[in-house]
Parts: C-alpha cells; structure tokens; sequence
C-alpha cells in the first residue's frame, strides 16, 4: 500500500512538489490490465465503476417497474408474449390470456425499491460523484486509503451480484417491500420470498452496509485531512460539502440499519422474538412470543430517513455547482447553501417517525415528529430560493446539464411542497400508505435525485472520458423526462388523495377506484416512454464515450474549479508534477469584469475573498 | 511513491488514524441502536430478569488487564525495550483469547442456568449483544496478529511509521475494552 507522507505547511508553500512523477518503478497502480481497469484504487476508474453499475442497476430496476405498470395499466391484457423473459412468473390460462403471478407481483415492487434506493441512488450517485470529485476538487492526488475505496466498490459489487442472484429462486426474490416489516421478513414461510429470497436479500444487504461504510468514512477523512494548501472549509466547492455530509449520515446511520440486520436474522434463524408476537400462519399460532415489530420500525426508519438525504444531499451538491458555471454567476448564500445541508443533516436524525404516524405511536410523540419534521422545510426553502436567485439575472447557458440542474430545482419544490402535507400527522393519517405517497418521494426523491446524477454525468463527462455527450440528444432526453415524468407522478397524487392504497395488485375489484383505470393506463403509457428515452441516454452515453466530441480546452466551461487544472487524461495522482494551490472561494464568476477567475489565481493587493474566514 | 500529500495543518492526525476514529464512530451507532432497542423493548414489558452469571466479572478483569498490557507493551516500543515490547504484547494476546473462551463459559453458564438464546428477549438481547462484542473482539485479535508477525519478524527499529500502525491497533484495542465496559454497566443497570 502506498505510504502516506506527512507535510507541514512550509514544506508545502514551495511549489507543493512532493515528486510524484520521480518514481522510475512505474506507478504500480496502473501497471497491468487488471489493476488498471478491474482492481483499481484510482479514484477516476473506481467512480467509473459505480456509474457504470449504477448504470446497470437502473436499466433493471426501471425494466422492472414497466413490468408492474403494465399490470397496474392494463390488469385486462394478456401479457404471455412475456413468457420467453419471466418464465413461470407469467401464468398463462387455458384461454391462452397470461398475466402476472400475484407475488411476483410484489417480488418485483419490492426489488425495484430495494434497488433504485440502494444500489442505484446511494451508490450510483453518491458513490460515483464523491469518488470523481473529492479528490479533484479539493487537490488530491487519491483518497486517503485507495485499497479501501477498492474494497468499497467491490463489496457493492459483491452485494448485486448476490441481489442478482435472488431473482432467479424457485421461489422467487423477497417480497415484502424495500422497508422489509416483520413479519413479511422476519417468519420465513410468511410467503414465497420470505425464504431464500429474503436470505439473500439480508445478506446482500449487510455488505452494501459494508460497502457505504468503507467508502464514507474514505470520503471523510480525504475531505478533512487531504485538502490542498489554501483550501479551507469555506472555499470548498459546495460538491463537496455535500458529500462529507452526505458520509457523515451514512456513517452514523448504516450501522443502525445493520443491528436492524442482526436481530432480523436472529429471529429469521435462531428462534428469537425480537420483532415477532402472536402470529398466525395457515390458523396456527408461531412460538414466538414477546416480540415487537415496531422495533424494526424504529431501527428502520432511523435509517431510512437520512438515507433520503443521502441521496438527495449530493443532488443538491452537484446541482449547485452546475447552476453556478452555467449560469456565470456565484452560487448565491454560499454559506447559507452549506448551513442548510448542515441544518438539514442535524434534523434527519430526529423525524424518523413520521413514517411511522400510522404504527401506533404516542399521538403526543408523534407532535414532536410533526414539528421536526415541518422545520425541514425551512433549510429546504433555503436552498430553492438561493438556487433562483442564482439563476436570476444569469447568462444562462442551456446545455444538457444545466437544463438537468433547473429541472431538479422544479422537481424538488413540488415534492417538497407534498412532504409538508405528509409532514402533517393529522393529513397522514388517510394519506400513509397511498399513492399520494408514491408520488412525493418519486418526485422529490426518485426523479429529483436522478436529475442531479444526470446533470452531473453531462457535466463531467469530459472529465471522465476527455469528450463530450451528444447535445441534441441530451435535450430530448431532458425535455421528455421532464415532461413525462410529471405525466407519471403527478396523476398520482389525486389518486392517492381519493385513497387509492399502495402495493395494490390489481383494483378492478374496487368499485370506487375504478374511475381511475384511464389515468393508470396514461400513467403506464408515459412511463414506457420515459423508459425510451433513457435507454436514448444509455446509447448517448456509451457511444460518446468511444465517439463523442473530443474535448479539446483543459477547461471546457470556464470553470473555477481544480479538476479542470489536471489534463484531460490524467492519470493517476492526477496532476503531473505538482498539486495546484488555492487562493480563492470556487464561486467567482463575474467579478471585477473577469467572466471567471479559477482558485488558483491569487487574489490581487486588497481583492476580498469571498470564501475564507 | 508519494501517493498523496497530507497538510498537517488541518488536523495533524495521519489519515489512518483518522480512519480509524470514523469507523469506531460507527462501530458506537451499532451498540448504541442494539442498547436503545434493547431499552426500548424492556419497556413493553414481558421482561424475563435473571442474574447475569459471575463469570462476566472474570471476563472484565481480563479485558482491562489486556488494555493494560498493550499499553504497556506500546510505552516499551517507544523507550526501544524490545524484550519487554514482545512480551507484553504476546500477553496481551493470550489475554484476548481468554476473553473469547470466558466469554464463551458465560454463555454456557447462562444456558446452565437454563436461560437459552429464544428464552426470552431479555436474554436474545444479552446473548446477541455479547457476541456481536466478541465479533470486534476476533477483529482485534487478527490486527494484535498481525502487529505481532511484524513485531516477531522484522529487525528491532523504533520508527514513526512502526509507531503509527502500533498506535492503530492500540487504540483499536482501547475502544473493545470500553465498549465491552460500558455493556457490562448498561446490562446491570438495566
Ligand atoms: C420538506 C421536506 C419533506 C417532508 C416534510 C417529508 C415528509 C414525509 C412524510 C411525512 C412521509 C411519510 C408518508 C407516509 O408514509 O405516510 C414521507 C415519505 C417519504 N419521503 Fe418525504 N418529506 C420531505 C422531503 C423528502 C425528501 C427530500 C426525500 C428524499 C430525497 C423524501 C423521501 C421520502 C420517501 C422515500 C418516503 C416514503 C418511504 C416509504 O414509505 O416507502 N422526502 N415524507
Ligand atoms: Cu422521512
């Protein structure tokens, strides 16, 4: 492994040359093709390696969403020409009209929750972007261990495979939804996934916990210790004070979710009762007694809620950042940008249950959930208004990744605007459980958070594969996500406040919802081509990898910031020769007549900075 | 190779170190959701309450005489007492294995008491927090290993980089011990 050299600040102010390049062996790191391309700790190839799984994960999940819209769209079809890829799944009768096995039905809801959550929007984004950008933005030649930032992607990697694998049972993936409640997860022949498929999912599980914590507490550290001279806290990119935090949750959450783990498998296993009491299989009672399933709850949601905002936090980074280039102005409040993150990490500790409004707790308890969690609110607005007010007045560029930023600020207020109807105990009570709630945190989490990855993966892109993505159909995609994804999600709301409920199989039998049949047959219409068009962003993608645009400018958007001092393909450490210096905040675009000016540029006799105190 | 540069004017802690302490801050959030489920749980009654067996109190010395043992065996690396240096922290060592198997004897003790894993959740709490304890316990006993290949095999040298991976496994070992004390004092408050 390699060592770690200590250096004062003097040592540092001479040119900051720690002889990189001075090495006649050879960087090891990169010597032969597997620890360049498959085993790497080069933070470039690793973030490479979770979008690209990221990448995968979505195509699947998404696939398996349109497979439950169609039967939520269409519960009438026959969908045997489906046969050839779900295979048993599809029960075909003997008028040759095939649809959809009933918990495999669940099978699939469950599974795209559990993937889009973990794999696709903690991973894929927070993975991809904080190992892309910490070490870049703050000049680091990598992170502070890069076996471990391996070991990070490799323990993901294991945890899909072993997801992966769980699709394929006889008795099919869990089922019993991403937030896996005993005793659906806990009482192994509760039903058909609760078996081996919810063995699988558990195991699978514990090592994406594995995985996050390995790369956060990388990320920490690197942020903390690793900065380049001149970089402090307050000239930090706003990327970057998004991850640290975004780790910080992580770190302090994931584990509680492992417990959680620990005691599922001990009931699932050992015969213990921690989640279990009085329940009835097939009219017999089970032995276990004494147990509480609201335990898991707890343990759950006390996870479950900061890892919405760690999915959202690096959104809220990366769209910042582009709405500033992009906009060639300074991101407006920076301080109260990064407050508010701080603001917002401090609460998501403590509203865990307002998920939990309708389990059965203390009503007076539950007030205090509601103030927590309506005080949210306030750092979100926040950070809308300053995202405006950096837009307001701009010399917008329409790009791809800007036009991807703005979306999300749109997305954001109009989830948010829902999860303070949520917020509400006394307006949860008929709304838990509907799809009004499917809507809020597909809007606000699922697409929103989707848009910052996408915003970043343009933005960036030349920084990863030194070209450019196709424009044009970087727009489409854009315009048809936006677009069709408020067609999807915002029917949903009404839906949800005439009580439809979630994870319904089929609604036929229910006179009063039958009203909605033509709204769920335009809600599965618009996804499929919302589908369509990421696969158009999936072609766009690998193909602009080996045929883009080359990228010809060092700093292709007249950016600040250092990722855009390394050379296009830089190599491992980064920057040949020596680690560039940082002199000022990241934001300053417009000042004094000068359309930018980069950190690296030294403040003139008495120029202000805007950044350090 | 200079993989990268630290400036020690941010925290002066080396970055492993500093690994460390983020890693043990989760390790903390673990113990702290098991004990607060654990409190949570008690208070919903149905509680089954037992005397925990002697043999937890054997256990506790052994712990605390290893951290003592370690840390002395750190003070002799740094004053270049090699004699000393090997042989505290083979003790040490020894020491962490008895925890292991008194650990091991409490738990049969309690099941002599008959008070099995699925007695009740009292007991469930008692036998899976202890083991999960035991769990980082093993993890410490592979680092001590490890540090002891080192300290058996390479040439006597008192180094800063040698000092720092000590002090890793040191530290480590500190944090078992207290986590182990404030589980003992937690389970007879409770
Ligand atoms: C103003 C801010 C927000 C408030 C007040 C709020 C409030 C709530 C409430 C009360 C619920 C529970 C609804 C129920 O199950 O009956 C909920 C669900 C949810 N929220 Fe939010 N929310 C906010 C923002 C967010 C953000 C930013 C995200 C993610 C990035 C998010 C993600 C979710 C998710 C995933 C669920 C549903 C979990 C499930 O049951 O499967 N929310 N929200
Ligand atoms: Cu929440």
């Amino acid at each position: 492994m390699a060592n770690i050299d200590i250096v004062t600040q003097e040592e540092l102010a001479h040119g900051h040359d720690d002889h990189h390049d001075d090495d006649h062996h050879g960087d090891k790191f990169q010597s032969g093709f597997f620890s360049r391309y498959v085993f790497s700790m080069d933070h470039k190839t690793i973030a490479k390696q979770f979008l690209i799984t990221g990448i995968i994960w979505a195509i699947i999940g998404a696939a398996m969403s349109i497979v439950f819209r169609l039967q939520l769209g269409f519960p009438e079809e026959s969908i045997a020409w489906l046969k050839p890829i779900l295979g048993k799944w599809i029960v075909v009768d003997d008028a040759g009209i095939g649809s959809l096995d009933q918990d495999f039905y669940y099978a699939l809801v469950t599974m795209h929750g559990t993937i889009l959550v973990f794999f696709v929007l903690t991973a894929g984004l927070s993975g991809t972007f904080s190992n892309l950008l910490i070490p870049l933005h703050i000049g680091a030649r990598d992170m502070a261990s890069p076996m471990l930032n391996m070991f990070s992607y490799w323990f993901f990697f294991l945890a899909g495979t072993i997801m992966f694998a769980s699709l394929f049972l006889s008795t099919g993936p869990f089922a019993g939804g991403w937030t896996a409640y005993p005793p659906l997860s806990a009482v192994q022949s509760s039903m058909s996934g609760s078996g081996a498929g919810m063995t699988l999912w558990t195991v699978s599980l514990v090592l994406f916990v594995v995985s996050v914590l390995l790369g956060g507490m990388n990320y920490i550290t690197t942020v903390i210790n690793m900065r380049t001279k001149g970089m402090t806290m307050w000239r930090l990119p706003l990327p970057i004070w998004a991850f640290l935090v975004t780790a910080i949750l992580g770190l302090l959450s994931f584990p509680v979710l492992a417990s959680a783990f620990f005691l599922m498998i001990f009931d699932r296993s050992f015969g213990t009762s921690f989640y279990l009491s009085e329940i009835f299989i097939n009219n017999a009672p089970l032995e276990n007694v004494g147990g509480s399933p609201i335990l898991y709850q707890h343990l759950f949601w006390f996870l479950g809620h900061p890892e919405v905002y760690i999915i959202i936090l690096p959104a809220f980074g990366i769209v910042s950042e582009v709405l500033s280039v992009h906009s060639r102005k300074p991101i407006f409040g920076y301080k109260a940008m990064v407050m508010s993150i701080l603001a917002i990490a401090v609460l998501a500790f403590i509203v865990w249950a307002h998920h939990m409004f309708m389990s059965g707790i203390n009503p007076f308890i539950a007030n205090i959930f509601v103030l927590f969690t309506l005080i949210i609110a306030v750092p979100s607005a926040v950070k809308v208004f300053n995202w405006i007010a950096t837009l307001y007045g701009g010399n917008i560029r329409f790009n791809s990744a800007n036009l991807f930023a703005i979306g999300f600020v749109s997305l954001f207020i109009s989830g948010g605007l829902t999860g303070i109807f949520l917020g509400n105990s006394a307006i949860d009570i008929p709304l838990h459980d509907t799809y009004f709630v499917v809507a809020h945190f597909h809007i606000v989490m699922g697409v929103a958070a989707f848009f910052g990855m996408f915003a970043g993966i343009y933005h960036w892109f030349p920084r990863m594969y030194g070209r450019f993505m196709n424009e044009t159909l970087g727009r489409l995609h854009f315009w048809g996500t936006m677009i069709g994804a408020y067609a999807i999600f915002w029917p949903m709301h009404y839906m949800g406040m005439a009580g439809v409920p979630r994870r319904y199989y089929n609604f036929t039998a229910f006179e009063s919802f039958n009203q909605f049949a033509a709204m769920n047959q335009f809600i599965t219409i618009a996804a499929i081509v919302v589908f369509a068009l990421q696969i158009v962003f999936v072609i766009n993608f690998f193909y602009s990898i080996f045929n883009g645009r080359k990228q010809k400018k060092m700093n292709p958007y007249g950016a600040n910031t250092l990722e855009w001092t390394a050379p296009v393909n830089a190599g491992h450490g980064n920057w040949p020769g020596a680690i560039p210096h940082v002199h000022r905040w990241a934001y300053d675009y417009g000042k004094d007549g000068q359309e930018f000016i980069p950190q690296t540029v030294p403040l003139k006799p008495g120029e202000k900075d805007m950044g350090a105190h | 190779m200079n993989l990268s540069i630290q400036n020690k004017e941010y925290t002066g802690v080396h970055p492993h170190k500093f690994l460390l302490w983020c890693a043990m801050a989760g390790m903390v959030m673990m113990f702290a959701a098991l004990t607060s489920a654990y409190i949570v749980r008690k208070s919903a009654g149905n509680w089954l309450e037992f005397q925990l067996p002697s043999i937890f109190w054997m256990n506790t010395a052994v712990i605390v005489l290893s951290s003592l043992t370690l840390h002395a065996s750190y003070k002799s690396y740094c004053n270049g007492k090699e004699q000393l240096y090997k042989g505290l922290m083979l003790i040490t060592f020894v020491l962490g294995l008895a925890f292991l198997v008194l650990q091991y004897q409490g738990w049969l003790a309690m099941n002599a008491m008959d008070i099995w894993l699925n007695t009740n959740p009292s007991a469930s709490f008692i036998f899976v927090i202890t083991g999960i304890h035991a769990a980082h316990l093993i993890g410490g006993v592979t680092a001590l290993t490890i540090a002891m290949v080192y300290a058996f095999k390479l040439t006597f040298k008192v180094t800063e980089r040698r000092k720092n991976r000590f002090e890793l496994v040191l530290i480590y070992w500190h944090f078992v011990d207290i986590l182990w004390l404030y589980l003992l004092i937690f389970f007879i408050l409770q």
